[in-house]
Protein backbone atom coordinates (compact mmCIF):
# COMPACT_ATOMS: atom_id res chain seq x y z
CA UNK A 1 0.00 0.00 0.00
CA UNK A 2 1.16 3.71 -1.00
CA UNK A 3 0.28 6.14 1.75
CA UNK A 4 -1.54 9.17 0.15
CA UNK A 5 0.00 12.91 0.47
CA UNK A 6 -1.72 15.51 1.59
CA UNK A 7 -2.89 18.35 -1.12
CA UNK A 8 -4.24 21.87 -0.49
CA UNK A 9 -7.53 21.64 -1.60
CA UNK A 10 -9.10 24.70 -0.47
CA UNK A 11 -8.38 28.33 1.80
CA UNK A 12 -10.25 30.67 3.68
CA UNK A 13 -9.92 33.81 6.45
CA UNK A 14 -11.84 35.80 9.12
CA UNK A 15 -10.55 38.92 10.63
CA UNK A 16 -13.02 40.42 13.75
CA UNK A 17 -13.99 44.12 12.18
CA UNK A 18 -12.45 46.37 14.55
CA UNK A 19 -9.17 47.53 12.98
CA UNK A 20 -7.33 48.97 16.47
CA UNK A 21 -3.95 51.24 14.52
CA UNK A 22 -0.46 52.02 15.89
CA UNK A 23 -2.19 55.10 16.82
CA UNK A 24 -5.04 53.99 18.72
CA UNK A 25 -2.68 52.26 21.15
CA UNK A 26 -0.46 54.83 21.81
CA UNK A 27 -3.20 56.64 23.28
CA UNK A 28 -3.20 54.34 25.73
CA UNK A 29 0.25 53.07 26.66
CA UNK A 30 4.02 54.40 25.79
CA UNK A 31 4.55 54.13 21.89
CA UNK A 32 3.80 55.60 19.16
CA UNK A 33 3.24 54.66 15.06
CA UNK A 34 7.27 54.89 14.19
CA UNK A 35 8.31 52.90 17.04
CA UNK A 36 5.60 50.02 16.36
CA UNK A 37 6.17 50.11 12.45
CA UNK A 38 10.08 50.40 12.70
CA UNK A 39 10.55 47.30 14.96
CA UNK A 40 7.99 45.22 13.59
CA UNK A 41 6.11 46.30 10.10
CA UNK A 42 2.76 46.58 11.95
CA UNK A 43 0.70 49.01 11.41
CA UNK A 44 -2.36 47.65 12.48
CA UNK A 45 -3.81 44.66 13.84
CA UNK A 46 -7.51 43.37 14.28
CA UNK A 47 -9.38 42.65 17.30
CA UNK A 48 -12.42 40.66 18.65
CA UNK A 49 -15.74 42.48 19.84
CA UNK A 50 -17.01 41.71 23.21
CA UNK A 51 -17.74 38.41 23.16
CA UNK A 52 -16.28 37.10 20.42
CA UNK A 53 -14.10 34.27 20.55
CA UNK A 54 -11.44 31.84 18.79
CA UNK A 55 -15.06 29.44 18.58
CA UNK A 56 -16.21 32.21 16.50
CA UNK A 57 -13.53 33.34 14.31
CA UNK A 58 -12.61 29.34 13.49
CA UNK A 59 -16.04 28.92 12.06
CA UNK A 60 -15.91 31.93 10.19
CA UNK A 61 -12.37 30.57 8.35
CA UNK A 62 -13.83 27.35 8.29
CA UNK A 63 -16.65 27.90 6.34
CA UNK A 64 -15.03 30.37 3.85
CA UNK A 65 -12.45 27.02 3.06
CA UNK A 66 -15.16 24.56 2.96
CA UNK A 67 -16.97 26.94 0.19
CA UNK A 68 -13.92 27.46 -1.96
CA UNK A 69 -12.65 23.93 -2.45
CA UNK A 70 -11.00 22.99 -5.42
CA UNK A 71 -13.37 19.99 -5.78
CA UNK A 72 -16.31 21.83 -4.46
CA UNK A 73 -16.66 19.24 -1.78
CA UNK A 74 -18.08 20.53 1.33
CA UNK A 75 -17.42 17.54 3.85
CA UNK A 76 -14.23 16.69 5.71
CA UNK A 77 -13.87 13.52 7.81
CA UNK A 78 -11.53 15.44 10.73
CA UNK A 79 -10.83 18.92 12.35
CA UNK A 80 -7.95 20.22 14.20
CA UNK A 81 -7.86 23.36 15.49
CA UNK A 82 -4.37 24.85 15.88
CA UNK A 83 -4.48 27.73 19.33
CA UNK A 84 -3.35 29.04 21.98
CA UNK A 85 -6.33 31.03 22.66
CA UNK A 86 -9.00 28.35 23.10
CA UNK A 87 -12.47 29.22 24.35
CA UNK A 88 -12.13 27.11 27.53
CA UNK A 89 -9.55 24.91 29.47
CA UNK A 90 -11.84 21.77 28.63
CA UNK A 91 -13.18 20.84 26.44
CA UNK A 92 -11.05 21.36 23.00
CA UNK A 93 -12.26 24.10 20.56
CA UNK A 94 -12.61 21.62 17.80
CA UNK A 95 -15.27 19.65 18.58
CA UNK A 96 -17.49 22.88 18.97
CA UNK A 97 -15.83 24.18 15.04
CA UNK A 98 -17.30 20.95 14.10
CA UNK A 99 -20.66 21.13 15.42
CA UNK A 100 -21.22 24.64 14.63
CA UNK A 101 -20.26 23.86 11.16
CA UNK A 102 -22.74 20.94 10.44
CA UNK A 103 -20.16 18.29 9.98
CA UNK A 104 -21.24 15.78 12.72
CA UNK A 105 -19.28 13.79 14.60
CA UNK A 106 -16.32 13.72 12.77
CA UNK A 107 -13.00 13.74 14.98
CA UNK A 108 -11.95 17.07 16.54
CA UNK A 109 -9.16 18.33 18.40
CA UNK A 110 -6.79 21.15 19.37
CA UNK A 111 -3.61 21.39 18.81
CA UNK A 112 -0.99 23.42 21.12
CA UNK A 113 2.34 24.92 19.59
CA UNK A 114 1.69 28.44 19.76
CA UNK A 115 2.77 30.39 16.92
CA UNK A 116 3.54 27.34 14.86
CA UNK A 117 0.33 25.65 15.55
CA UNK A 118 -1.16 25.82 12.02
CA UNK A 119 2.24 23.85 10.62
CA UNK A 120 2.17 21.38 13.86
CA UNK A 121 -1.24 21.19 12.91
CA UNK A 122 -0.47 20.36 9.18
CA UNK A 123 2.22 17.85 10.01
CA UNK A 124 -0.28 16.32 12.30
CA UNK A 125 -3.37 16.10 9.63
CA UNK A 126 -0.49 14.62 6.86
CA UNK A 127 -0.02 11.86 9.53
CA UNK A 128 -3.68 11.02 9.78
CA UNK A 129 -4.23 11.14 6.20
CA UNK A 130 -0.98 9.23 4.85
CA UNK A 131 -2.79 6.12 7.74
CA UNK A 132 -5.71 6.05 6.10
CA UNK A 133 -7.92 7.66 9.35
CA UNK A 134 -8.68 10.62 7.55
CA UNK A 135 -9.29 11.34 3.61
CA UNK A 136 -10.27 15.29 4.20
CA UNK A 137 -8.99 17.29 6.80
CA UNK A 138 -9.91 21.28 7.90
CA UNK A 139 -7.43 22.64 9.72
CA UNK A 140 -7.97 25.68 11.47
CA UNK A 141 -5.40 28.21 13.24
CA UNK A 142 -7.83 30.27 15.37
CA UNK A 143 -6.59 32.80 17.82
CA UNK A 144 -8.18 36.16 19.66
CA UNK A 145 -4.92 37.34 21.28
CA UNK A 146 -6.63 40.27 22.09
CA UNK A 147 -7.89 38.01 25.67
CA UNK A 148 -4.25 37.57 26.66
CA UNK A 149 -2.82 40.81 25.92
CA UNK A 150 -1.91 42.93 29.12
CA UNK A 151 -3.28 46.11 27.76
CA UNK A 152 -0.28 48.14 28.32
CA UNK A 153 2.63 45.98 27.91
CA UNK A 154 4.21 47.37 24.89
CA UNK A 155 6.37 43.97 24.54
CA UNK A 156 3.17 41.80 23.71
CA UNK A 157 -0.12 44.48 22.81
CA UNK A 158 1.39 46.08 20.00
CA UNK A 159 2.22 42.80 18.47
CA UNK A 160 -0.43 40.57 18.61
CA UNK A 161 -3.55 40.51 16.42
CA UNK A 162 -6.75 38.43 16.43
CA UNK A 163 -8.20 36.20 13.33
CA UNK A 164 -8.56 33.04 12.00
CA UNK A 165 -7.41 30.84 8.48
CA UNK A 166 -8.04 27.88 7.63
CA UNK A 167 -7.38 24.96 5.39
CA UNK A 168 -8.88 21.99 3.63
CA UNK A 169 -6.19 19.03 3.18
CA UNK A 170 -7.07 16.20 1.37
CA UNK A 171 -5.67 12.89 0.71
CA UNK A 172 -3.77 13.19 -2.86
CA UNK A 173 -0.56 12.14 -5.01
CA UNK A 174 3.20 13.53 -4.19
CA UNK A 175 3.31 14.81 -7.57
CA UNK A 176 0.33 16.88 -8.19
CA UNK A 177 -0.23 20.44 -7.73
CA UNK A 178 -0.77 21.07 -4.43
CA UNK A 179 0.87 18.50 -2.51
CA UNK A 180 3.19 19.20 0.52
CA UNK A 181 6.34 17.83 1.20
CA UNK A 182 8.07 16.28 4.49
CA UNK A 183 7.56 18.41 7.42
CA UNK A 184 10.43 19.64 9.76
CA UNK A 185 9.44 20.07 13.31
CA UNK A 186 11.55 21.11 16.27
CA UNK A 187 11.38 22.41 19.75
CA UNK A 188 13.28 23.93 23.09
CA UNK A 189 11.87 23.58 26.22
CA UNK A 190 15.09 24.96 27.60
CA UNK A 191 13.84 28.11 26.54
CA UNK A 192 9.91 27.79 27.33
CA UNK A 193 10.00 30.99 29.47
CA UNK A 194 10.37 32.84 26.67
CA UNK A 195 7.07 32.93 25.60
CA UNK A 196 4.34 32.55 28.38
CA UNK A 197 1.15 32.36 29.88
CA UNK A 198 2.22 31.28 33.49
CA UNK A 199 -1.38 31.46 35.70
CA UNK A 200 -4.84 29.59 35.07
CA UNK A 201 -3.42 26.34 34.80
CA UNK A 202 -0.70 24.25 36.77
CA UNK A 203 2.01 26.20 37.79
CA UNK A 204 -0.43 28.87 39.18
CA UNK A 205 -3.89 26.93 39.46
CA UNK A 206 -6.97 28.97 39.56
CA UNK A 207 -7.88 29.40 43.79
CA UNK A 208 -11.16 30.78 45.87
CA UNK A 209 -8.27 33.83 46.78
CA UNK A 210 -6.25 34.66 44.05
CA UNK A 211 -7.74 37.69 41.80
CA UNK A 212 -6.97 37.76 37.72
CA UNK A 213 -2.95 39.15 37.90
CA UNK A 214 -0.53 40.00 35.34
CA UNK A 215 0.57 36.45 35.27
CA UNK A 216 -2.62 35.72 33.63
CA UNK A 217 -1.69 37.78 30.84
CA UNK A 218 0.99 37.03 27.86
CA UNK A 219 4.62 37.53 28.33
CA UNK A 220 7.52 37.69 25.81
CA UNK A 221 11.17 38.24 26.01
CA UNK A 222 10.94 39.90 22.49
CA UNK A 223 15.13 40.43 21.97
CA UNK A 224 15.72 36.59 22.78
CA UNK A 225 12.85 35.62 20.71
CA UNK A 226 14.04 37.54 17.87
CA UNK A 227 17.50 36.18 17.98
CA UNK A 228 16.39 31.88 18.14
CA UNK A 229 14.31 32.50 15.62
CA UNK A 230 16.19 33.87 12.83
CA UNK A 231 18.60 31.10 12.20
CA UNK A 232 16.13 27.98 13.54
CA UNK A 233 13.78 29.26 10.47
CA UNK A 234 16.33 29.32 8.37
CA UNK A 235 18.01 25.98 9.44
CA UNK A 236 14.24 24.32 9.35
CA UNK A 237 13.82 25.85 5.85
CA UNK A 238 16.75 24.58 4.76
CA UNK A 239 16.03 20.96 5.97
CA UNK A 240 12.40 20.81 4.00
CA UNK A 241 14.56 22.36 1.10
CA UNK A 242 17.04 19.87 0.58
CA UNK A 243 14.05 17.23 1.81
CA UNK A 244 12.08 18.15 -1.35
CA UNK A 245 15.47 18.11 -3.56
CA UNK A 246 14.73 22.61 -3.42
CA UNK A 247 17.59 25.21 -3.92
CA UNK A 248 16.60 28.75 -2.84
CA UNK A 249 16.54 29.33 -6.29
CA UNK A 250 13.70 27.25 -7.08
CA UNK A 251 11.46 29.09 -3.97
CA UNK A 252 8.80 31.03 -5.84
CA UNK A 253 6.90 32.36 -2.18
CA UNK A 254 7.97 32.72 1.14
CA UNK A 255 4.83 32.38 3.32
CA UNK A 256 6.21 32.67 6.63
CA UNK A 257 4.72 33.40 10.24
CA UNK A 258 3.49 36.84 10.43
CA UNK A 259 5.58 38.04 13.92
CA UNK A 260 7.87 40.65 12.62
CA UNK A 261 8.45 41.94 9.07
CA UNK A 262 12.39 42.01 10.05
CA UNK A 263 12.92 38.65 10.58
CA UNK A 264 11.39 37.35 7.93
CA UNK A 265 13.64 39.56 5.83
CA UNK A 266 16.46 38.43 7.83
CA UNK A 267 15.58 34.27 7.37
CA UNK A 268 15.30 35.28 3.45
CA UNK A 269 18.66 36.86 3.97
CA UNK A 270 20.53 34.24 5.37
CA UNK A 271 19.05 31.39 3.27
CA UNK A 272 19.75 33.77 0.30
CA UNK A 273 16.10 34.08 -1.32
CA UNK A 274 14.78 37.64 -2.32
CA UNK A 275 12.89 39.14 -0.01
CA UNK A 276 10.65 40.24 -2.78
CA UNK A 277 9.36 36.94 -2.57
CA UNK A 278 8.42 36.73 1.01
CA UNK A 279 4.58 37.70 1.22
CA UNK A 280 4.26 40.04 4.43
CA UNK A 281 0.26 40.87 5.21
CA UNK A 282 1.39 41.85 8.98
CA UNK A 283 1.56 45.53 8.47
CA UNK A 284 -2.89 44.76 8.29
CA UNK A 285 -3.39 41.84 10.57
CA UNK A 286 -0.56 41.51 13.30
CA UNK A 287 0.86 39.03 14.78
CA UNK A 288 -1.86 36.39 15.05
CA UNK A 289 0.14 33.49 15.67
CA UNK A 290 -1.26 29.40 14.90
CA UNK A 291 -4.09 31.80 12.50
CA UNK A 292 -0.84 33.68 11.05
CA UNK A 293 0.47 31.32 8.51
CA UNK A 294 -3.26 30.31 6.81
CA UNK A 295 -4.33 33.69 6.78
CA UNK A 296 -0.60 34.81 5.07
CA UNK A 297 -1.47 32.27 2.52
CA UNK A 298 -5.05 32.75 2.30
CA UNK A 299 -4.13 36.35 1.38
CA UNK A 300 -1.12 35.83 -0.63
CA UNK A 301 -3.98 33.53 -2.76
CA UNK A 302 -6.63 36.62 -3.05
CA UNK A 303 -3.78 39.10 -3.93
CA UNK A 304 -2.10 36.85 -6.62
CA UNK A 305 0.78 36.83 -4.43
CA UNK A 306 1.19 33.43 -5.16
CA UNK A 307 0.09 31.56 -8.14
CA UNK A 308 -0.94 27.98 -9.78
CA UNK A 309 2.06 25.95 -10.27
CA UNK A 310 4.74 28.52 -7.16
CA UNK A 311 7.02 26.58 -5.16
CA UNK A 312 6.24 27.51 -1.63
CA UNK A 313 8.02 27.31 1.46
CA UNK A 314 6.17 27.71 4.63
CA UNK A 315 8.01 28.67 7.93
CA UNK A 316 6.85 29.61 11.32
CA UNK A 317 8.31 29.98 15.07
CA UNK A 318 7.09 30.36 18.80
CA UNK A 319 6.44 29.98 21.70
CA UNK A 320 7.40 26.55 23.19
CA UNK A 321 9.69 27.30 21.64
CA UNK A 322 8.48 25.15 18.76
CA UNK A 323 8.84 25.38 15.33
CA UNK A 324 8.35 24.31 11.79
CA UNK A 325 8.37 24.43 8.10
CA UNK A 326 7.09 22.60 4.80
CA UNK A 327 6.83 22.97 1.30
CA UNK A 328 4.30 22.89 -1.81
CA UNK A 329 3.17 23.54 -4.86
CA UNK A 330 0.71 25.96 -5.31
CA UNK A 331 -2.62 24.53 -6.28
CA UNK A 332 -5.14 26.17 -8.99
CA UNK A 333 -7.94 27.40 -6.29
CA UNK A 334 -11.03 29.19 -6.81
CA UNK A 335 -10.92 32.50 -5.53
CA UNK A 336 -10.96 32.47 -1.92
CA UNK A 337 -13.48 34.49 0.27
CA UNK A 338 -12.48 36.20 3.39
CA UNK A 339 -13.91 38.87 5.40
CA UNK B 1 43.21 46.10 11.86
CA UNK B 2 42.15 46.43 14.96
CA UNK B 3 38.99 45.15 16.54
CA UNK B 4 37.71 48.26 16.64
CA UNK B 5 38.23 48.48 12.44
CA UNK B 6 36.61 45.58 12.48
CA UNK B 7 33.34 46.60 13.86
CA UNK B 8 33.17 50.06 11.77
CA UNK B 9 33.44 47.64 9.09
CA UNK B 10 31.11 45.11 9.40
CA UNK B 11 28.40 48.39 11.24
CA UNK B 12 29.21 49.93 7.58
CA UNK B 13 28.43 46.35 5.48
CA UNK B 14 25.56 45.10 7.28
CA UNK B 15 23.86 48.49 8.19
CA UNK B 16 25.03 50.91 5.47
CA UNK B 17 26.44 53.24 8.32
CA UNK B 18 28.94 55.33 6.90
CA UNK B 19 32.43 54.93 8.17
CA UNK B 20 33.37 58.94 8.56
CA UNK B 21 30.29 58.89 11.21
CA UNK B 22 31.74 56.52 13.58
CA UNK B 23 33.69 57.19 16.51
CA UNK B 24 34.40 55.22 19.76
CA UNK B 25 32.13 57.16 21.61
CA UNK B 26 29.20 57.13 18.63
CA UNK B 27 26.39 55.56 20.69
CA UNK B 28 24.00 53.02 18.58
CA UNK B 29 21.25 55.20 18.84
CA UNK B 30 23.40 58.54 17.13
CA UNK B 31 23.52 55.55 14.05
CA UNK B 32 20.07 54.94 14.34
CA UNK B 33 20.30 51.38 15.49
CA UNK B 34 17.39 49.91 17.56
CA UNK B 35 17.65 47.14 20.24
CA UNK B 36 16.85 44.81 17.25
CA UNK B 37 19.58 45.91 14.98
CA UNK B 38 21.80 45.33 18.34
CA UNK B 39 20.52 42.14 18.14
CA UNK B 40 21.40 41.15 14.42
CA UNK B 41 25.02 42.94 15.23
CA UNK B 42 25.72 40.43 18.06
CA UNK B 43 24.74 37.79 16.03
CA UNK B 44 26.91 38.54 12.90
CA UNK B 45 29.78 39.42 15.33
CA UNK B 46 29.30 35.57 16.54
CA UNK B 47 29.58 34.47 13.53
CA UNK B 48 32.02 36.49 12.59
CA UNK B 49 34.81 36.64 15.48
CA UNK B 50 33.52 33.24 16.99
CA UNK B 51 32.39 34.63 20.69
CA UNK B 52 29.26 34.31 22.50
CA UNK B 53 27.43 37.39 23.47
CA UNK B 54 24.35 36.91 25.59
CA UNK B 55 20.81 38.78 24.61
CA UNK B 56 21.79 40.46 28.22
CA UNK B 57 24.96 41.27 27.27
CA UNK B 58 23.81 42.29 23.97
CA UNK B 59 21.04 44.96 25.69
CA UNK B 60 23.49 46.68 27.42
CA UNK B 61 25.49 47.71 24.76
CA UNK B 62 25.63 51.52 24.71
CA UNK B 63 28.58 52.98 22.41
CA UNK B 64 30.82 51.60 19.49
CA UNK B 65 33.77 51.30 21.81
CA UNK B 66 31.78 49.23 24.53
CA UNK B 67 31.54 46.74 21.77
CA UNK B 68 35.30 46.35 21.22
CA UNK B 69 35.71 46.47 25.02
CA UNK B 70 33.60 43.64 25.44
CA UNK B 71 35.37 41.93 22.69
CA UNK B 72 38.66 42.46 24.10
CA UNK B 73 37.31 40.96 27.71
CA UNK B 74 36.45 38.23 25.51
CA UNK B 75 39.40 37.55 23.84
CA UNK B 76 38.12 38.34 20.30
CA UNK B 77 40.49 39.43 17.71
CA UNK B 78 41.08 40.11 13.83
Amino acid sequence: MTSAAMVLAGLGAYLPERIVTNDDLSQVMDTSDEWISSRTGIRQRHWAAEGQTSLHLAVEAGRQALKATADGITDVDAVVVATMTPDRRCPATAPEVAAALGLGTVPAFDVAAICSGFVYGAATAQGLIAAGTARRVLLIGSEVMSHVLYPTDRNTAVIFGDGAGAAVLRAGDADEPGAFGRFDLGADGEDSDLIRIDGGAGKIPPSPDRETGREDYMTMEGRAVYRRSIPTMAASSTTVLDSRGWTVDDVDVVIGHQANVRILDAVCNELGVDTARNFINLDKVGNTSAASVPIAMTHAHQQGFVSTGDRVLITAFGGGLTWGSTTLTWPELPAAEST
Amino acid sequence: MTLYDKIVEMLEDKFGVSSDEVTPESTFEDLDLDSLDLVEFSMALEDELGVGISDDEAAELKTVGGVATLLKEKGASV
